[in-house]
């Protein structure tokens, strides 16, 4: 059996659904599908694979959380979703991206363009500056919709008020022809979430979009999406580092480490028993209010691109190394656990 | 400076608190409104002739005296500034806006199209201003349009230079990302997101090029390239008055005054725009 195929039915838990031709809303279905994903970065001449044959999939109504530390490859495959690699410098290699039911990587540029920020959006990390410093909120809150849905700009301005409201940006009427420069960070980031949902899409992307805001408005702004995706049934795909945001918006978790997915689970089940010795390493290192513990650090460092060994990616620094880990393991499921999937020689034998 | 335009009341504030631009724009306002003016003030027809009174010098009746025809030659820097502005502004013009297009596509696109632009940009920079002027002038022949064209394509690289370098810095922001994560297209990203971005920069170098462009234009008449005689341009009255400058130098000198006071207010309103834009000027 194939990696990639093996990486399906592990995350799903479930044979894979049947591709649908149309964008018809199947209730339950895969809104987005990942399927084998390799994507290559060049440093120098050399392409490396930064993302290794990745699969997963998101249901409407559900948020699959991609964790890891900075350079494991969750940003990369973030981008890949979008058709957002940077050309001449990445690269999808292999594999297939299925965005309620259009097959990504298939499309032409000027059909994933028509696909991005209309059925398929994305959320940054940085409010401060992925806003347009010199254009009105209201402008950019609207010009998706002029853009996919051909409206004038007097209905696409009504359509931002609306919008602004629905994120609660105060008195959003008085706002909408405000600069970005006159909003503070969680108000721009309420905004660049308004400017993600104006096509209504069914699929999200969400970069760290809590990281670079204040704790308190981090919880506001998780509480709004998950407020706004409960009401219209998107797919999120959260990238995050931050644990604690994993534990209170996700329903699955996918842990990456080096470009590998390492281990999958449902949320509960990975908090309960992280299986895998980096996550687990993970969850040690983070502090815990209801036990007292020691926090334990990872030891060493992740190698570079050029230096990443063969076989298990974590080896280098894995208590638990073997003689087999020289090959690549498998993402496996746990016995008698079909949605929990681990790559370890060790733990999942 | 990105914030520039956004602040623009506090821009504006800051502008109008700088004496050289107030004074600059008051001297280009003025001058303005004499050429646009010309047809109700100006005592006489630029091209009357009296031949009675050739070389006459300042009078009553004559402010500006007259030339080597008995014509008035205060109503010939007024009907001037009509053409030496025209050409002036429609030059500039056009250049700003193929520089800066040119520009922004090569800052965007980068790799071989920005090579390409770039390698071009050095090799029409690599002349100098007024020589290229000349050279497109003597190619093309005389007339008011090859003018407004030679000029142009000689503030071209200039304008290509700044859009491309600001687009650069630009391209990195991650409201770029974002607008393609939007699926909008590079034209809309390059026109409508770009472009307003770097508009500051390029208008105040737009401002100081005005004064470039005015001065080829005069430089180019005097030497004889410029608009066919007899429509008179200020560097033509300069140039019919040069051959009796010992006897007659009001001919020269009151053309020449009004290109330097249109000179120095275009550097004032330049300076004092680039003053109000940058942020590290600010007070």
């Amino acid at each position: 059996m194939s990696e990639a195929a093996t990486n399906g039915a592990a995350t799903n838990g479930a044979a894979p659904a049947p591709a649908r031709a149309g964008a018809t809303r199947v209730p339950g279905a895969d809104l987005l599908r990942v399927e084998g994903l390799t994507t290559q970065i060049r440093i120098g001449a050399t392409w490396f694979d930064a993302v290794r044959e990745v699969s997963f999939a998101v249901q409407g109504g559900e948020t699959l959380a991609l964790v890891g530390e900075s350079g494991c490859g969750k940003s990369l495959t973030a981008l890949s979703i979008m058709g957002l690699l940077a050309p001449r410098v990445g690269r999808v290699a292999a594999g297939r991206i299925t965005v309620d039911g259009v097959d990504m990587t298939a499309a032409s540029e000027r059909q994933r363009e028509a696909m991005r920020g209309d059925r398929l959006a994305m959320i940054f990390q940085e409010p401060m500056t992925s806003l347009n410093p010199v254009l009105t909120v209201g402008f950019q809150i609207g010009e998706a919709l002029t853009r996919h849905r051909g409206l004038s700009r007097r209905a696409a301005r009504a359509r931002a008020i609306a919008l602004l409201d629905r994120v609660r940006v105060p008195s959003a009427a008085a706002r909408i022809d405000a600069y970005p420069h006159q909003f503070s960070g969680g108000m721009r980031q309420r905004v660049m979430i308004a400017m993600a949902l104006a096509c209504g899409p069914r699929v999200l992307v969400a970069d760290e979009p809590t990281t670079a805001l204040d704790v308190t408005i981090q919880a506001q702004v998780l509480a709004l999406l998950a407020d706004i995706q409960r009401r219209e049934g998107l797919a999120v795909l959260l990238i995050t580092h931050n644990l604690g945001v994993v534990a209170s918006v996700a329903d699955r978790v996918l842990v990456m480490y080096g470009g590998d997915v390492v281990e999958s689970a449902p949320v509960r089940a990975f908090f309960a028993r992280p299986t895998h010795p980096y996550a687990e390493g993970l969850l040690r290192a983070m502090p815990r209010v209801d036990r007292v513990q020691e926090l334990a650090a990872i030891p060493g460092q992740v190698p570079t691109l050029g230096e990443m060994p063969d076989g298990c990616r974590f080896q280098s620094r894995c208590p638990l190394r073997v003689e087999r880990c020289r090959e690549r393991p498998p993402l496996a499921a746990l016995p008698g656990r079909p949605d929990h999937a681990v790559r370890c020689w060790v733990r999942a034998a | 400076m990105s914030a520039a335009l956004a602040s623009a009341p506090s821009a504006w504030r800051r502008a109008t608190r700088s004496p050289g631009l107030v004074v600059g724009l008051a001297v280009v306002v003025a001058v303005v409104a004499l050429a646009l003016a010309a047809p109700w003030i100006a005592p006489y027809d630029p091209n009357e002739q009296d031949v009675l009174s050739p070389l006459a010098p300042p009078s009553a009746a004559h402010w500006f005296g007259t030339d080597f025809f008995g014509r008035d030659v205060l109503s010939r820097v007024i009907w001037g500034a009509r053409i030496s502005l025209s050409v002036g502004f429609l030059a500039t013009a056009a250049g700003v806006v193929a520089g800066t297009v040119i520009g922004i596509v090569a800052g965007y696109c980068g790799g071989w199209t920005d090579r390409l632009i770039t390698a071009a940009t050095d090799v029409l920079l690599s002349f100098p201003q007024l020589i290229m002027g000349l050279l497109l002038v003597a190619v093309l022949g005389p007339s008011i349009g090859n003018l407004i064209l030679a000029i142009a394509v000689t503030a071209v690289p200039a304008f290509i230079r700044i859009a491309r370098g600001s687009t650069l810095a630009m391209r990195q922001r991650d409201f770029v990302d974002a607008c393609r994560a939007l699926g909008f297209s590079d034209l809309r990203i390059m026109f409508g997101h770009l472009l307003p971005n770097i508009m500051d920069e390029v208008v105040v170098l737009a401002s100081l090029w005005l004064a470039t462009a005015i001065r080829t234009e005069s430089t180019l008449a005097f030497i004889g390239l410029g608009v066919p005689p007899p429509t008179a341009t200020w560097g033509g009255i300069v140039r019919e008055g040069f051959d009796n400058l010992l006897d007659a130098p009001w001919l020269s000198i009151f053309p020449s005054l009004a290109i330097l006071a249109v000179m120095i207010g275009l550097n004032l309103i330049g300076d004092g725009l680039r003053d109000a834009t940058d942020p590290r000027g600010a007070p």
